[in-house]
C-alpha cells in the first residue's frame, strides 16, 4: 500500500480560454509510507499545484490520486494529512496551545485529551514552555516549529509541506531541517515537501523529485543515498555533494530544454 | 502601572484637555467677537456672541443647578439624567437590534455571493432615506401591530428608527471583515475538511474582530443619532430628544437651558462609543500590539 499515489494527473486552469495554463500534464508519482520526498523546480513548475493535488485542495482535471488507498478527498475528509505553508499562518489570537488543538478541535476531541496531546506536541518540537505565549510572541522559527505541531497534532500517516523554511534565515533552516528529520522519523510520517534549495532536498529526502514548467511535468527522479542516519556531518559528506549535484544537472536540463534563463531563477542555490 | 492603565490615564487626560480648550475657545469669542455677529453685504458670517446665543460656559453649567421651571422642586440636572437615561436603554435596544441584523446580514453575504450582489445596493440606498420621513411610517406600522396580545409600544419605534442607523455600518464592517481571512488560513481550515460553519466561528469571525470593533462604535453612535431624531419627530416623551426640543423653545428667555441637554445628549453618544471602546480593549488585549487602534 502506497502513502501517495498519482496517476496520469493533469491541471489545466482556465481550460479552453486564452488564458489556458497547463500546470501540469501527466504526471505519475508514487510515495512510499516513511518515505521523504521533495519536488523541486522551478517557478512554474506545478509543484505547489501537485502538491494541493494530492491534499485535494485542488481537483486535478484527469487522472486520479489516492493518499492511503483512499481517494484523495476521502483522506480530507478524514483528516489523513497535516499541512504545513511558507507561512507558518497561525491564528493570531489563540495560544500556541490553542493552535495546535486546532485540527483535534475540528475533529471534536474533548478538551483533556486536547490539551495533552498539544502537550505532547510542545515536548516533540522542543517549545513546551511557550504553550500560554501567543504567535506573535515568537521568532519566525518558533512559529515555523508550532505550525509542525499543529500540522502533526491529529497523529496523520503524511504531512505536505509547501516551502515550509522559505522564509526563514539560512542557519535557523538548517536547524529546523535537523529538526524535521527528527520529528519525521520518531513519529514515522511520510512526508512530501516542496522546495526552491537543492541542498534542502537532498540533505532530507529520500527522492528528489525534479519538476520543469511550460507544461508543468516531472523530468527526473533521483534517488538520495544517504541512509536514514542524517546528522550536521552529512553536510559535509561525498554523497550530500553527489546528490547535489545529480539535482543540479537535472535542473539544468530542465533550462536547456527551455532555453530561458529566467525559468531557472526561482531555484536556489544554497 | 501597567502600560494598559497608563495609556487609558493618558487618553482620560487627553480628552479633559480638548474640552478644556473647547470651553476657552468658546469664551475666547466672546469676548472679542461681534456683539451681533459678523456682515459681509448683509449674510451673516460670524456668529453673535452675547448671552442670547452663546451663553457662558459658567452660566450653562450653574443652570443645571437651578430648578426646570421656576417653582419646581425638580433640579434640571436629574431632569437631564434622567431623560439621557431614557434615551441611553432606547438606544441600547437600538442598537443591540442593528447589531443582531448587521451581522446577520454580513454572513449571509459573506456565505451567498448571490445575496451580496442583490442586497448590498438596497443597503446603501435605505441610508439614503430621510430618518423624519421614515419615522411617521414605522409608528404607523407599529401601531398596526398585535401578534398574540403583543402590542407594539411607542418607544420600540425610536429603538427600531435608532436600529435603523445602526445595522447599515455594522454591516458593512463585519462584511469586509469577514472577507479579510488570509487565503492562507481559509486553505489551512479547508485542508481539515472543516464545515462552513466551523471556519466561520474559529476563523472568519475572530479575523473580523478588528474590522468589527469600529464599525459597531459607528453603529453605536448612529443608534443615538437615530434615536434622538425619533424621539423628536415621532413625540415620544421623556427621553433627550424631546427635552432638546422643548428647551430650545425658551431660548430666547433662558438661553442656558437648552444647552444642558445638548450636553446631556453629547454624553449618551460618548457613553455609547465608551462601552464598544471597552469591548476593543478586552477583545484585542491578546492582539499584537501593531494591528490595536
Amino acid at each position: 500500500m502506497s502513502a501517495v499515489n498519482v496517476q496520469g494527473a493533469s491541471k489545466i486552469f482556465n481550460q479552453g480560454t486564452p488564458k489556458q495554463v497547463d500546470a501540469l500534464v501527466d504526471v505519475n508519482l508514487t510515495v512510499e509510507p516513511g518515505e521523504f520526498v521533495s519536488l523541486i523546480g522551478p517557478s512554474g513548475c506545478g509543484k505547489s499545484t501537485l502538491l494541493r493535488l494530492i491534499a485535494n485542495l485542488l481537483e486535478p482535471t484527469t487522472g486520479e490520486i489516492t493518499v492511503n488507498s483512499k481517494t484523495a478527498s476521502q483522506s480530507r475528509l478524514d483528516q489523513d494529512y497535516g499541512m504545513a505553508f511558507q507561512q507558518a499562518g497561525l491564528f493570531d489570537w489563540r495560544t500556541v496551545a490553542k493552535n495546535i488543538e486546532l485540527p483535534l478541535e475540528l475533529k471534536g476531541w474533548d478538551k483533556a485529551k486536547r490539551a495533552a496531546r498539544a502537550t505532547e506536541m510542545l515536548e516533540l518540537v522542543k517549545l513546551p514552555e511557550f504553550a500560554d505565549m501567543y504567535p506573535w510572541q515568537l521568532s519566525g522559527g518558533m512559529q515555523q516549529r508550532i505550525a509542525i505541531a499543529r500540522a502533526l497534532a491529529a497523529h496523520p500517516p503524511l504531512l505536505l509541506m509547501d516551502e515550509p523554511f522559505g522564509a526563514l534565515d539560512e542557519m535557523t533552516r538548517e536547524y529546523m531541517q535537523g529538526e524535521l528529520l527528527r520529528i519525521c522519523s520518531e513519529t514515522h510520517t511520510t512526508v512530501v515537501f516542496v522546495t526552491h534549495s537543492i541542498p534542502e532536498a537532498v540533505y532530507l529526502s529520500n527522492r528528489v523529485v525534479v519538476m520543469s514548467p511550460r507544461p508543468g511535468r516531472i523530468t527526473e527522479v533521483i534517488n538520495v543515498s544517504l541512509g536514514s542516519n542524517r546528522t550536521e556531518d552529512t553536510r559535509g559528506a561525498d554523497e550530500f555533494f553527489k546528490g547535489i549535484t545529480a539535482v543540479r544537472e537535472a535542473l539544468r536540463g530542465t533550462h536547456a530544454d527551455h532555453a530561458n534563463a529566467g525559468a531557472v531563477r526561482g531555484v536556489e542555490d544554497r | 502601572m501597567s502600560p494598559l492603565a497608563r495609556r487609558s490615564i493618558y487618553r482620560t487626560s487627553m480628552f479633559v484637555l480638548s474640552v478644556v480648550l473647547v470651553g476657552v475657545l468658546w469664551e475666547l469669542y466672546k469676548l472679542i467677537g461681534p456683539e451681533d455677529g459678523g456682515k459681509l453685504f448683509g449674510a451673516a458670517v460670524l456668529p453673535r456672541s452675547n448671552d442670547t446665543a452663546m451663553p457662558h460656559i459658567w452660566s450653562m453649567l450653574s443652570r443645571y443647578g437651578r430648578p426646570e421651571v421656576r417653582g419646581s422642586d425638580r433640579q434640571i440636572w436629574s431632569v437631564v439624567l434622567a431623560g439621557a437615561w431614557f434615551s441611553f436603554r432606547l438606544s441600547v435596544a437600538g442598537f443591540a437590534i442593528g447589531a443582531t441584523i448587521g451581522v446577520g446580514l454580513s454572513v449571509l453575504m459573506a456565505r451567498f455571493k448571490m445575496v451580496e450582489r442583490g442586497l448590498l445596493p438596497y443597503l446603501v440606498v435605505s441610508q439614503t432615506v430621510p430618518l423624519i420621513a421614515l419615522a411617521p411610517l414605522i409608528v404607523s406600522w407599529g401601531g398596526k401591530v398585535n401578534i398574540f396580545g403583543f402590542t407594539w409600544p411607542k418607544w420600540l419605534s425610536a429603538a427600531v428608527l435608532g436600529a435603523f442607523l445602526a445595522f447599515f455600518p455594522i454591516a458593512v464592517g463585519t462584511l469586509r471583515g469577514l472577507a479579510s481571512a488570509p487565503s492562507a488560513s481559509l486553505e489551512l481550515m479547508s485542508s481539515y475538511a472543516a464545515s462552513w460553519k466551523q471556519t466561520l466561528f474559529k476563523l472568519r469571525f475572530p479575523a473580523a474582530i478588528p474590522f468589527m470593533v469600529p464599525a459597531f462604535k459607528l453603529g453605536a453612535s448612529g443608534a443615538v443619532v437615530g434615536v434622538v431624531v425619533a424621539e423628536i419627530s415621532t413625540g415620544l416623551k421623556g427621553g433627550i430628544g424631546r427635552l432638546i426640543i422643548e428647551y430650545a423653545r425658551e431660548a430666547t428667555g433662558d438661553p442656558a437651558k437648552v444647552f444642558t441637554a445638548v450636553f446631556g445628549a453629547a454624553a449618551l453618544g460618548l457613553a455609547m462609543a465608551g462601552f464598544v471602546a471597552i469591548s476593543d480593549v478586552l477583545l484585542m488585549r491578546n492582539r499584537p500590539k501593531e494591528t490595536t487602534t
